[in-house]
């Protein structure tokens, strides 16, 4: 396989768009001049340095280590997904485990059906895109999920009095809420390849592979990321729901 | 009774055990409500709420709703005619009816469960006159179930109520 190599040099050339942007910014008075100065130091640091710790994996060729790279990506995932779901009372556990089955099970299921080898170089980027995809599709749902909890919460309390448990009082909302999280994905999925073409498939063709292989990648990782996402918010909703109750099938005071 | 903030919709909602006292306990037959299974506490001490809060579907989707909930299939029509609604409103689609007829299908809804005890939020407080004296009509002529009418309004409270509470600041004042 045909490789690129980019040198920081040109790296640093395409800190001319930054500096468009940053203009539009400042004319425009969108004040988001400093927030692009972070967002750009950020994304060098970031992915420096966790392009040194891929290199490391790979070289030592360690499953372990994968494993162990994995469950840091879970945390942070999971650490960022409440940040945006803070109105979700006691939703640290539910978005953890969301993240980690979905990580654990969609991994497993493409190491067992022979899509992928089981080593770093598959492992490592797929794993980071099914927890990073996971994490987003968890947030957006949790977040409706407290919305929809918040607004509806006469009708709730009115199917509760008529003798419905807490699900069966939530069921509704909690179908919105895990159609909002998944929606999104859906929907890239469906226009892809017309309106966008996404990161894989660009990577593959500039790094110089051929268009097939690298559309029949992308389209085994957008068939991934939607059993991913639909577990990971399927678990988040599911058990997210139960901090808005007690175990008496009332509603917790907002 | 009494006026709006004095704890009214409060003690209703502890009664059926939507909420729990601070203090205090709520009996029924003279068991404490927390030893009851709240689910079928709710059945039998069923709760009409201030506003109508309908699910989406028919009226009779919203009648059947409580009793489907724990796999039973009842007729609608006999809870309609109690609620003052006739066989007409069966298939009609509940979130398109006026409030008042809303707030009917509502107390059908907690009828069709054949509650021992009705608790009543402000049963009449979105209606207008006519609507108002459907429901209390509706509400004076029901077989074998006691009701807990929460108003602001004595001379509803008079009309409605063998025994009257006065309540304020969420304390009992005769």
């Amino acid at each position: 396989m045909s490789t690129v190599s980019i040198t920081l040099g040109e790296v640093a050339a395409s800190l001319a768009l930054v500096a468009v942007a940053v203009a539009v910014s400042f004319w425009r008075h969108a004040e988001l001049e400093q927030d692009i100065a972070v967002a750009v130091l950020r994304s060098f640091l970031q992915l420096t340095a966790v392009g040194y710790v891929i290199q490391a994996i790979f070289d030592t060729d360690s499953l372990w280590l994968v494993a162990a790279l994995l469950a840091g990506m879970v945390a942070f995932g999971a650490w960022t997904a409440r940040g945006r779901a803070k109105a979700v009372p006691g939703a640290t556990g539910p978005i953890l485990l969301a993240l980690a089955v979905a990580a654990t099970v969609t991994l497993g299921l493409v190491l067992a059906l022979g899509v992928f080898a089981a080593e770093p170089r598959y492992l490592v980027p797929v794993g980071g895109m099914v927890i990073g995809n996971s994490m987003t599709a968890v947030a957006v749902a949790l977040n409706r999920l407290a919305d929809e909890m918040h607004e509806g919460r006469r009708q709730i309390e009115a199917m509760l009095a008529l003798g419905a448990t807490s699900f069966q009082a939530a069921r509704a909302t909690l179908a919105r809420s895990l159609r909002s999280g998944m929606i999104p994905l859906v929907d890239s999925t469906k226009t892809t390849g017309i309106v966008f073409f996404p990161g894989t498939m660009v990577g593959m063709l500039v790094a110089g592979a051929e268009p097939v292989d690298a559309v029949r990648l992308q389209i085994v990782l957008l068939w991934v990321l939607l059993g991913a996402v639909a577990l990971a918010g399927l678990i988040a909703v599911s058990l997210g729901y139960r901090g808005f109750f007690t175990d008496a099938h009332q509603l917790r005071e907002s | 009774m009494g006026p709006s903030g004095s704890g009214k919709s409060t003690l209703l909602r502890l009664l059926n055990r939507l909420a729990d006292p601070d203090q205090g306990t709520v009996r029924y037959h003279g068991t404490d409500v927390r030893e009851l299974d709240p689910l079928e506490l709710r059945r039998r001490v069923g709760l009409v709420p201030q506003l109508p809060a309908p699910v989406p579907g028919s009226v009779a989707d919203n009648v059947c709703f409580g009793p489907r909930l724990d796999g039973r299939e009842v007729d609608p029509e006999r809870p309609l005619r109690l609620a003052g609604l006739d066989s007409s409103f069966v298939e009609r689609d509940a979130s398109r009816l006026s409030v008042g007829e809303q707030q009917r299908v509502m107390l059908a809804r907690a009828l069709a469960l054949e509650p021992e005890v009705l608790l009543l939020d402000e049963p009449t407080a979105a209606l207008d006159e006519d609507a108002k004296a459907a429901v209390e009509d509706a509400l004076t002529s029901l077989p074998g179930v006691s009701l807990v009418v929460v108003t602001h309004e004595p001379a509803q409270a008079e009309r409605l109520a063998s025994h009257i509470v006065r309540l304020e600041n969420g304390q009992v004042r005769k």
